[in-house]
Order: C-alpha cells, then structure tokens, then sequence
C-alpha cells in the first residue's frame, strides 16, 4: 500500500561523453524530481474488485482502460471493447506509422494488436500490470511478429496460486502507480518527452538508450519496488 | 532466486521492453527475467512507462470500416498458439526457441559441447555445456556476447557466474571462463558477431563449430 510522498525520479544524460557504450562508464545525469504529497489513498472496505464476477464502478479510481478492458476479460463485453478501441486504435496507428510502417499496413497491425487484446484478455490481470502497460506489450511483440517475421522471446509467466483472492490494495496500487507515471510525463520539458517517446515507441537501442536518454523512466524507483514486492509476496505464495 | 547477482542492465531491459533488442540479445533477457525476480519487476516498470506514453501519444485517424472490420472478426474461431513452458533448467523462451524439438548437442572436444539454437545474419543463440573444471579457451569479442548460467556456475577474470546470473562481453573482455568444481556448467549464449580465440587450434577449429 502506497502512504504519503512518492517521488519518481527520471534521469538524462548530460553532455553525452564520448557515445561509449560501454555499461557501468561514468555517466552524468541530470534529475529531475517529481514530489507529490498526498494523504493516504483509501479505497471502499469490504468490497474489493472480484475477478470474474464485479467489475469495480468508476469511483473507486479504476481507470476506464481497466474498467473496460476487465469487462473484456470478464463478460466478453463488445462494447467496453468498442470503447478500448475508440481510445487506442488511433494511437497504436500512430505509434506503428513512427518506425516507418506505411499507413494500411500500420492498420493491419492495429487490427491484429486490438484482436490479440480481445482473444488474449483472459490473461490480463490488474495486480501485476495496468491496462496500457498489458497492450503496450502486446502492441511491441505483435509489431516484431508480423514486420520481422520471428517470434519475440517472452519470458514465463509466473504460475497463479490459485486460492489467492484477489487483493484490492496491490490493483489500486498498480492504477496510482499509472496516473503519477502519466502526470510525470506530462511535466516533463518537451525535448525531454521526445527522447522518452522515442525510447519506448521508436527505435533506440539499448546502447543508444544507455548513451542517449540515461535511463528513461527506468529509475522510477517506485515501480520496480512495488513490482517487487509483489513478486515476493506471490513467490512465497507458490512455495 | 536470490543468489542472483550479475543482472540485465537497465538500458537493456527497456530496449527489451520496446522491441528494440536483437533477437538473439531478447532470449537471453527473457531468459533471464523468467528465472530473476528483480528484472522481471524492472520490466514490469518499463512495460508501465511504455503504456503512459502510448496512452498520451497523438493518434492517428482510421480508416472508416476499421472498426466495423474488427468487431466482425471477434466471434471467428481461432487455433490456440502452442505454448512452451520451461522444462527442467531451460526456461520458456529455450523451450520457445526449440518448438517442442529435443536439443541436438554436439561435440568441440574436450568434453564440451553445444547445440545452436538460432543463427542468422543478426547473431546467435546457442547452448554450452562445459564439464566442472574445464576451461572455455582464451576469447575476445568482435561484438557483444550475452551468457546466462543454467545449471552449474563459472569463474573468470572478472568473477563467479551462478545459475541465473548474466555475464555481458564486449571487445575489451578478454577471459578464460572456467566452469566450477560439481555439477558441469550450460549456459545460454548469445552474439551478436563470431567469437574470436586466441589459441591457435580453436580458431582452426572456429569455421567448423561455427562457435
């Protein structure tokens, strides 16, 4: 559970040294430092979000992505599809034409991405990823398997214990995580943003990621915490 | 799982994270965070951080029957993907890469052995079993050279490599890995340009194994 201030932290690289890709260099960073302050987050006690049987109302701070994409999930509802497609259809066409992909073509991938979502959403589960970050990935590895013809490696999935019940808290959790990610974003100075967009939407590699931007967005320390914790909490689960 | 001490970098998570990683480079980290808690949560942030930015870029507008198109297709059957879980110490993204097919080893001599996983013009992928105690001759790398330990561990110069740990090689790693006392030591590895030894007979033997 998130309490009080939460910093995120994003780091570039000043006064690029020399384009040495070598890891572990010296680098220089700039921070930048984003501080909010807020009372604890309190949600609805006694009636958490149900898999499979509630989906949770707006006002308990689920964002409509996740609203709609649980009701994908849960009541293979075509409207709330309807509605995820109205939002990211337009920006996943934007985001496949950035890497060159002519304009049918991109929508072929928007098309092949949004059915992945609709057949695969059975696999979305808001305690270990937002909806956006879910058909993010999706979106990445859809892209990779149709422009290059290979399938992308992906790791394996965690097993599910299956008693667990679902925990309200670790969702939210997740969901706060998305909004201060997006309103980080949004502060952030317009030359900075482009080299954020270009690393997660273009074509950077990890050397000109590592030489180029620092880390983007990769120190935000409190995401890769809460993930963790997460994760150790599960992995107990399992011995 | 917490033993692990030699990680992904960052960088090279998020260029995982965004599609950007040679092929070779992306099995081996997803190798990795199969078996590393750790990274799996560094890419768990960078999935979140690739979201936010999807969510916030322009769009781009559609071509009319798009939608219609789309929601005509929901109800189609469809043929499930055969799914390749990890089996005994391979994770998934090996068991990926063979398609069900059972790892063909192949001999270098002195009792080590390797089976190739992919090559291309890009790089490779291969498995190396080295009996405990046996030396991988002197190399250098024209390239970068990723190896995650799956069973066994290894020492070289610049340490001790155990089961989940990623050794990263580049043109100024020079080292002799030398597998450790007990279990023989396999190891996924991956480059991304051909290794170059520094013995006179393994380079001979080089063209041959393709190593």
């Amino acid at each position: 559970m998130l309490h009080g201030d939460t910093i995120l932290r994003l780091w570039f690289k000043k006064n690029g040294s020399g384009g040495d890709p070598a890891f572990g260099s010296a680098r220089i960073y700039t921070m930048i430092t984003v501080t909010e302050h807020k009372p604890p987050t309190r949600y609805p006690v006694g009636r958490p979000p149900t898999k499979g049987i509630h989906v949770p109302s707006k006002d308990e701070t689920l964002s409509d992505l996740t609203i709609w994409l649980l009701a994908v999930r849960d009541q293979r509802d075509k409207v709330a599809f309807g509605k995820l497609f109205d939002f990211l259809a337009p920006r996943l066409k934007g985001f496949v034409m950035r890497n060159g992909t002519a304009a049918a073509q991109a929508e072929d991938v928007v098309q092949d991405v949004m059915l992945t979502v609709w057949r695969k959403a059975s696999m979305f589960d808001p305690h270990k990823a937002q909806a956006s970050a879910w058909i993010y990935q999706i979106a990445r590895n859809r892209h990779i398997d149709v422009a290059r013809k290979e399938n992308r490696p992906v790791p394996d999935e965690l097993g599910e214990d299956p008693g667990q019940e679902p925990d309200a808290s670790q969702i939210l959790a997740v969901e706060q995580e998305a909004s201060k990610l997006k309103q980080a974003l949004q502060q952030l100075q317009p030359d900075q943003r482009a080299m954020i967009e270009k690393a997660y939407l273009g074509d950077l590699s990890h050397q000109e990621i590592s030489t180029q931007t620092g880390l983007p967005l990769g120190t935000v320390k409190s995401r890769i915490r809460l993930g963790l914790g997460r994760l150790r909490t599960e992995l107990r689960g399992l011995r | 799982m917490s033993a692990i001490t030699h990680h992904i970098p960052d960088a090279m998570i998020a260029a995982y994270a965004s599609g950007n990683l040679p092929h070779q480079f992306a099995m081996v980290v997803a190798s990795h965070i199969s078996l590393c808690a750790e990274c799996r949560a560094a890419l768990g942030a960078h999935q979140a951080a690739g979201g936010a930015v999807l969510e916030s870029t322009s769009s781009v507008a559609l071509s009319a029957n798009l939608k219609t198109n789309l929601m005509s297709l929901l109800d189609e059957p469809t043929v499930p993907e055969p799914v390749y879980d990890a089996k005994g110490i391979y994770p998934g993204p090996i068991m990926q890469a063979l398609k069900g097919k059972p790892l063909r080893w192949k001999k270098l001599g002195m009792g080590v052995r390797q089976s190739l996983l992919s090559e291309s013009e890009s790089g490779s992928t291969r498995l190396l079993y080295i009996p405990a105690g046996q030396a991988v001759p002197d190399h250098t790398h024209n390239g970068l050279e990723l190896t995650l330990v799956l069973q066994g561990s290894f020492s070289d110069e610049t340490g001790r490599f155990g089961v989940g740990d990623v050794e990263i090689g580049d043109q100024d790693l020079e080292h002799t890995p030398v597998a450790d006392a007990g279990d023989a030591c396999i190891c996924l590895a991956a480059t991304d340009a051909p290794l170059q030894f520094k013995a006179f007979l393994p380079r001979l033997l080089q063209p041959l194994f393709r190593i």
